[in-house]
């Protein structure tokens, strides 16, 4: 779609014409995307939600079957069966039954699997499955970028407005609780930033390894962070290095984008794990 | 500060307490889940400068009359009257937090809150860790990260601190200090607290009312006066009873983490603070 045609905003009119160029497309994207995912990917890191985030992931792919077949756009089909995936898996866990653990594997992959079948039965649509299996910078489009950076903006200023009750409740949810903070309510609505997220990250670096750029950027800077907040901002700033090296290999040597981002990312957890450790030391005090 | 509160708090704990104001009252209060009464019935009083004790076996529903008083559940029978603007302080129990979360003592503290950063350096004195500031909460051990805990409860000045099961993972003289911060923190503040304990053995002398729960109030009065019920004897048995030591102030120093040692009537020994510079304790 021309945005240009339409779209109010005059900053726009004056960059249009350098968005035409893919892969500046997909750099500015991938930036956007990466800006996000590392912040968030720190709470899913320390909340131990890696597999809750693959899951969501992977439900991902069925929201493009269903975006599809409803004729509805792409990014707001994923990001609701996210959203009911996540909500579900919310439910089924009160009630007890099934381990978290095996409730997550039976959502991930028959999540993919529905979405699998339903694309191949979609005979009128031709759908690049690799393309959303392991992301496609040719798809990425300037709706896309808009839609990534206002989304991006949202999604970042409620993780500002939220991250003392977020933060309390991955300490303790019963501290929280106790002291007037609503764990619950902001466990919802990391869940819902988390499937925002997967929504307008899935055309760059695909539904199997959205993952990855919310967790290796966190735990890159795991190790160079003193506090919560060093490390989100250190985990976004991992990721946009990991998205521009990506992006640039697989210009050079003609590899998918996706994985392209996770190697490079990978290769930067490995440098900032050679790095020493940052420790914090306990200061003693002498009596006086 | 670090020496100032077991001296100066007679006379600020005096007007402090002078009220008593009820802080919350729990009025035949109840809670009921998936058809069955997990507490039933519970009448409790929590007032400023008091300190309540409830203890009961697993399952007896501690957690949920504290959640009652804290206002995280809401009564199903029965009511529940809070102080409006009610500030709560909590200390969990058994808190693990993951390695992946960069958190140091001082930054724990300001958690649920602003606190600037003389008040938090304030805090960590009083609890004695004022030397942890800057170590990380993973590195502590389990006495120092509970005096951590209640540093962080204590900061926001609550008018009720809930604590669960305070001493846990506490050796013996840990145990007995950690009592004993309670206590002045109660003194010097003024403020309700609520303590729950499955820990039968160690009852705390302060202790103004001891609560015996099992899914109803099954007595309660002053640790002494539990101890003898025969309600208290009936639940734990009369093994449990003798082996309940109710905890006395008998010392007449105490050792402060960082090594230092502190008289029974606050002053802080110092010359044998230097003796410890040396060795094990560095």
């Amino acid at each position: 779609m021309d945005l240009g045609r339409w779209c109010p905003l005059p900053e726009l009119w004056t960059v249009a014409p350098m968005l035409d160029d893919f892969f500046i497309r997909a750099l500015v994207a991938g930036i956007g995307v990466a800006l996000i995912a590392g912040p968030l990917g720190c709470f899913v890191v320390w909340r131990r939600m890696a597999y809750f985030g693959d899951t969501m992931a992977h439900s991902a792919l069925l929201g493009v079957a269903l975006s599809f077949l409803l004729e509805i756009n792409l990014s707001v089909g994923v990001f609701l069966v996210a959203a009911l995936v996540s909500l579900a898996l919310l439910l089924l866990q009160r009630r007890n039954q099934l381990s978290a653990d095996a409730l997550l594997g039976i959502l991930s992959h028959s999540t993919l699997a529905i979405g699998l079948v339903l694309v191949t039965f979609m005979t009128w649509v031709r759908i690049d499955l690799m393309g959303f299996l392991f992301g496609d910078i040719l798809a990425v489009t300037v709706t896309d970028i808009v839609l990534i950076y206002g989304g991006g903006a949202v999604i970042l200023a409620l993780l500002v407005w939220l991250w003392r009750p977020l933060l309390a409740a991955t300490v303790n949810a019963e501290l929280a609780e106790a002291e007037g903070l609503r764990p619950e309510a902001a466990k919802v609505i990391l869940m819902l930033l988390l499937a925002s997220v997967i929504a307008i990250a899935m055309k760059l670096v695909g539904v199997l390894l959205i993952t990855s750029l919310l967790i290796i950027p966190a735990a890159t800077a795991r190790r160079l962070s003193a506090t919560p907040e060093q490390m989100a901002v250190i985990a976004a700033l991992a990721g946009v290095l990991a998205v521009c090296g990506g992006l640039f290999g697989s210009l050079q040597y003609d590899t998918p984008s996706g994985p392209s981002i996770v190697v490079a990312a990978l290769v930067l957890f490995l440098l900032a794990m050679a790095a020493p450790l940052y420790r914090l030391r306990p200061r003693r005090r002498e009596p006086v | 500060m670090k020496i100032g509160i077991a001296s100066r708090t007679g006379q600020q704990s005096m007007d402090a307490r002078a009220s008593h104001q009820t802080v919350v009252e729990l009025q035949g209060a109840g809670v009921r889940r998936e058809g069955r009464w997990l507490v039933r019935g519970v009448d409790l009083v929590v007032r400023r400068g008091e300190i309540v004790t409830l203890i009961g076996p697993n399952g007896s529903g501690k957690s949920t009359t504290a959640k009652l008083v804290t206002g995280v559940l809401r009564p199903d029978a029965g009511q529940v009257d809070r102080l409006p603007g009610l500030t709560v302080g909590y200390v969990p129990q058994q808190l693990f937090i993951d390695w992946t979360l960069p958190l140091s003592v001082r930054r724990l503290l300001t958690l649920t809150g602003n606190h600037p950063a003389a008040a938090v350096d304030v805090a960590l004195a009083a609890v004695g860790i004022a030397h942890l500031a800057g170590a990380s909460v993973q590195q502590l051990s389990g006495g120092e990260f509970q005096r951590a805990l209640l540093a962080r409860a204590m900061i926001r000045r609550p008018d009720l601190l809930v604590l669960d099961e305070p001493v846990q993972g506490v050796d013996f003289s840990g145990e007995v200090a950690l009592y004993e911060l309670i206590k002045q923190v109660r003194d010097e503040t003024g403020c309700a607290v609520l303590l729950i304990s499955h820990d039968l053995h160690v009852v705390m002398a302060e202790t103004d009312t001891v609560v015996c729960l099992n899914g109803h109030v099954c007595c309660r009065g002053t640790p002494e006066l539990v101890a003898r019920s025969p309600e208290y004897l009936q639940l734990f048995g009369a093994r449990a009873a003798a082996t309940l030591a109710i905890y006395q102030h008998h010392h007449d120093h105490t050792h402060l983490p960082d090594g230092q040692v502190r008289a029974a009537d606050g002053r802080l020994d110092l010359a044998d603070a230097h003796q410890h510079e040396g060795h094990a304790h560095g």
